[in-house]
């Protein structure tokens, strides 16, 4: 039977038109859903962002005033959360990807991470509140809500550092183990610089999904309306995604804070946005920066 | 005395018979070719000499694995130590993200050696050796990774040359370069086995013929044939090696 090349070639273009366009669709969707959520926010927001918004203490039962505090509390919490994450998620990372060898030891460790990085924020709300609040004594404090924030952050800075530091090529590691060096000093000498700008990129996104949790700060720092700094690890803070959380549905005029509300939510996702175009910058710097030293 | 010996060599990836009885004994400062189709075991084989196989899981070994007399799996054995005897070169060439020099530094620094005058002294020497120190000389501060291929693997010999090994294991070392580069590499390893003892794992008939003093031949996991090269390759004892060298199969 002869083949009937003109039939085979219009099916083939057929079926390539029919899979570009439900592509095509898909991803038109994604942005679309993407811009309207941003082009809302921004619209309802931008109003009352400017200068007094972001270097100002709430006022007149939060309906008046700017954020000030909760931008500060957040960038703490931010901060005092990855000073816990990183070196430990780090060398744990390290610790399963370049000594554990393959086996039932391992698998265990890594069923684990994942289990962790899939269990609800809130429960670790509740776990931070348990721990850290009351069974160490830290109260409602910075510490108590960095610790519980860092726990979060902590399966996702194990799971994309193990992803970078296995990225990188064992011959690498190969020929510096057959130079006589021990493990450690391939890791630190060769593995580490390899890996470290997918590292960063990992630890910057982390930050990004830590800035906007609500749950876990809620039982432990999360100060309903606090309009002062915070002076020490032990003080309570404001946070910007639990002051959006308040003004929406708990503060005094809910009308009237409304705009508010909308500018606290444009800030968070600012400074979602910076992180992670900072992210981009980082490892484009240090990659190059690899390649030179 | 011979260099490197292997006596009753049995090894296994999990249950899978890698290596089957290969006994061979390697002279000092002669170049040995391992030739055989892919899964044959020589890559498997070369890598015994620097316990390389040891990273990975589920392998075992038995009979023995003897360097300048020593069966180097016994226990006791400092396998950093142990290291530091041989040098390897990969298939694909593998500087480390660091300058020039400092490529070739690195065996020294992580043996504990910090005298800046020793270490740049054998740098330069060692640069020399492989024929790579007039092309880098001005940029020797330079990423390693602006070479060309062919530099960069004369780099990744220098490299394993630095710690001044007895042994040079090479694993397919110009598979991934180009005919001028691969001629280089050729030339090289003619002159390292006035000082070295050399064994290359290679796919190319030609080189195996063209570098080496002894060429072994392995086929599933089996060593066929044993010899000096030009014996090899003129008139083989067995069968299957002769197939294998005039392309029949393979």
């Amino acid at each position: 039977m002869a083949i009937d090349e003109n039939k085979i070639t219009r099916s083939k273009k057929r079926n390539q038109s029919i899979a570009f366009c439900v592509f095509a669709v898909i991803g038109f969707l994604i942005v679309a859903i993407l811009v309207t959520v941003l082009s809302f926010i921004v619209i309802k927001g931008i109003g009352v962002i400017n200068w007094d918004f972001i270097t100002k203490m709430p006022e007149d039962g939060m309906t008046k005033g700017g954020i000030y505090p909760a931008i500060i509390g957040t960038l703490c919490l931010v901060g005092g959360s990855m000073i816990f994450a990183f070196p430990i998620g780090v060398m744990a990372a390290i610790c399963m990807n370049e000594y554990v060898k393959d086996g039932i030891l391992k698998k265990i460790i890594k069923q684990m991470t994942n289990n962790l990085s899939g269990v609800p924020s809130i429960v670790f709300g509740l776990f931070g509140m348990a721990l850290f609040v009351n069974k160490l004594g830290f109260g409602d404090s910075i510490l108590a809500g960095s610790l519980t924030l860092g726990l979060l952050a902590l399966p996702v800075v194990i799971r994309t550092t193990e992803e970078a530091l296995k990225a990188v090529d064992d011959t690498f590691r190969h020929a510096s183990l057959g130079l006589g060096a021990t493990t450690w000093q391939t890791t630190r000498n060769v593995v580490l610089p390899i890996a470290f700008p997918n590292i960063i990129t990992g630890l910057i996104l982390s930050v990004g999904r830590v800035s906007g949790e609500t749950a876990p700060i809620l039982f432990t720092v999360a100060a309903y309306f606090l309009p002062k700094l915070p002076t020490s690890i032990f003080d309570q803070a404001m946070a910007l995604p639990y002051h959006l959380y308040v003004l929406s549905t708990s503060g005094t005029n809910i009308e009237e804070s409304r705009p508010i509300a909308y500018g606290t939510a444009l800030v968070l996702i600012i400074i979602v946005l910076l992180t992670n175009i900072l992210a981009n910058i980082l490892r484009k710097y240090f990659s190059k920066k690899v390649k030179m030293n | 005395m011979n260099k490197l010996e292997s006596k009753q060599v049995n090894f296994y990836y999990g249950s899978s018979h890698a290596l089957k009885d290969i006994n061979l004994a390697i002279e000092a400062n002669t170049v040995t070719a391992l030739i055989g189709p892919s899964g044959c075991g020589k890559s498997t084989y070369l890598r015994l000499f620097n316990r390389m196989n040891d990273l990975i899981s589920d392998t075992r070994l038995t009979g023995e694995v003897i360097i300048d007399g020593v069966n180097i799996y016994k226990k006791g054995i400092n396998v950093d130590n142990l290291r530091k005897m041989t040098g390897m070169v990969f298939q694909k060439p593998n500087p480390f993200p660091k300058s020039i020099f400092e490529n070739v530094a690195y065996g020294l620094r992580v043996n504990g050696i910090t005298d800046k005058k020793f270490i740049e002294e054998r740098v330069e020497t060692t640069i020399k050796q492989v024929v790579l120190w007039d092309e880098v000389k001005d940029k020797l501060k330079k990423s390693a990774f602006e070479l060309s291929g062919g530099q960069q693997q004369r780099l990744c010999i220098a490299r394993a040359m630095a710690i001044q090994p007895s042994v040079i294991l090479m694993d397919e070392p110009t598979s991934a370069l180009d005919p001028i580069s691969t001629s280089k590499v050729e030339e090289l390893i003619h002159e390292l086995k006035t000082k070295y003892t050399i064994v290359i794992v290679t796919h190319n008939m030609q080189q195996a013929a063209r570098v080496s003093d002894h060429t072994a031949f392995f086929y599933l996991g089996e060593l066929v044939e044993y010899g000096v090269t030009k014996q090899i390759f003129t008139n083989p004892n067995v069968e299957r090696t002769q197939n294998y060298i005039t392309g029949r199969f393979g």
